[in-house]
């Protein structure tokens, strides 16, 4: 059974599976009307996400990538959400300069992906080799985290501790005015 | 290409360029912050798989990337908060979070 998990087709498969959604997800992302399923389409392409984390050999951020994405920032929008309520009607606006425009966005961002997968494509990459140092596994990074990479560490928590603080102060500050 | 399809950096690096183009096309698309503040999700997140991609495949301490990447996850969730309070704030004064009724300056 290990064995049938192992073969190229069943991992190509799953890694087919988990570009899809991510695919999917940010299409729905970007193109749904209601904004609700907007914030649905960015869960599913975190999901799609964290799998294509797996197979980069990173396990730790496939799953701070469902924790802190689907988990923290998807479920804080969906309150932001439900207390803006903002979907907005779609009348009292001109529909051609709308379509016009957005097909200008369309046709550049075209382009753009166009541009990128010319020079990804294109481009010499150096030769795919092996890590030398370390294996990546979670210890490793825990190791790190707390000798070589500590700054950046307590920066994170001072980063987050700073943006809680004004998060609160900010959405407090309006309550009393009408 | 002898390599299986998971294991070929321009795999990784095109989807990170879709979900940039995606995620540039989605602000400018969206009417409400909220669908802004969506799409620079997107942004962020090509960001980290490009980083995250060129950590597996060319770098010699795979420990690098996957911090840098968490610290970047960090910075989006901080980011979300902040946002989002702003947008309650804004929410509270004008009644609406459209990007087009927020034309308004001060006076």
């Amino acid at each position: 059974m290990k064995d049938f998990f192992n073969t190229t087709l069943v991992l190509n498969a799953i890694f087919v599976f988990s570009l899809a959604t991510t695919l999917a997800g940010a299409l729905i992302a970007v193109l749904s009307t209601r904004l609700i399923r907007g914030v649905s389409g960015l869960a599913i392409c975190c999901l799609g996400l964290s799998g294509l984390y797996y197979f980069l050999h990173s396990p730790f951020l496939a799953l701070m990538e469902i924790l802190i994405y689907v988990g923290a920032v998807c479920v804080t929008i969906v309150f932001a959400v439900m207390l803006v309520e903002p979907d907005e009607p779609a009348n009292g606006e001109k529909r051609t300069p709308a379509l016009e425009w957005g097909g200008a966005m369309l046709a550049l961002t075209a382009g753009l992906f166009w541009a990128l997968s010319r020079l990804v494509l294109g481009a010499a990459w150096p030769e795919p080799g092996a890590a030398t140092k370390g294996s990546g596994a979670i210890s490793e990074i825990g190791i790190h985290l707390l000798t070589t990479y500590s700054m950046a560490f307590e920066l994170i928590s001072l980063a987050l501790l700073v943006a809680i603080i004004g998060a609160l102060a900010i959405a407090r500050s309006g309550r009393t005015k009408p | 290409m002898t390599n299986p399809l998971y294991d070929q950096l321009q795999v990784y690096l095109l989807m990170a360029a879709f979900l940039l183009v995606a995620g540039i096309y989605g602000l400018v698309r969206r009417r409400t912050l909220i669908g802004m503040l969506i799409s620079g999700e997107l942004i962020f997140s090509a960001a980290s798989v490009n980083l995250m991609a060129f950590n597996r495949f060319t770098v010699k301490d795979p420990a690098v990337g996957q911090i840098f990447v968490l610290f970047i996850m960090g910075l989006a969730a901080a980011e979300v908060a902040i946002a989002l309070s702003v947008m309650l704030a804004v929410y509270r004064n004008y009644r609406s979070v459209t990007t087009k009724e927020l034309a308004d300056l001060k006076g």
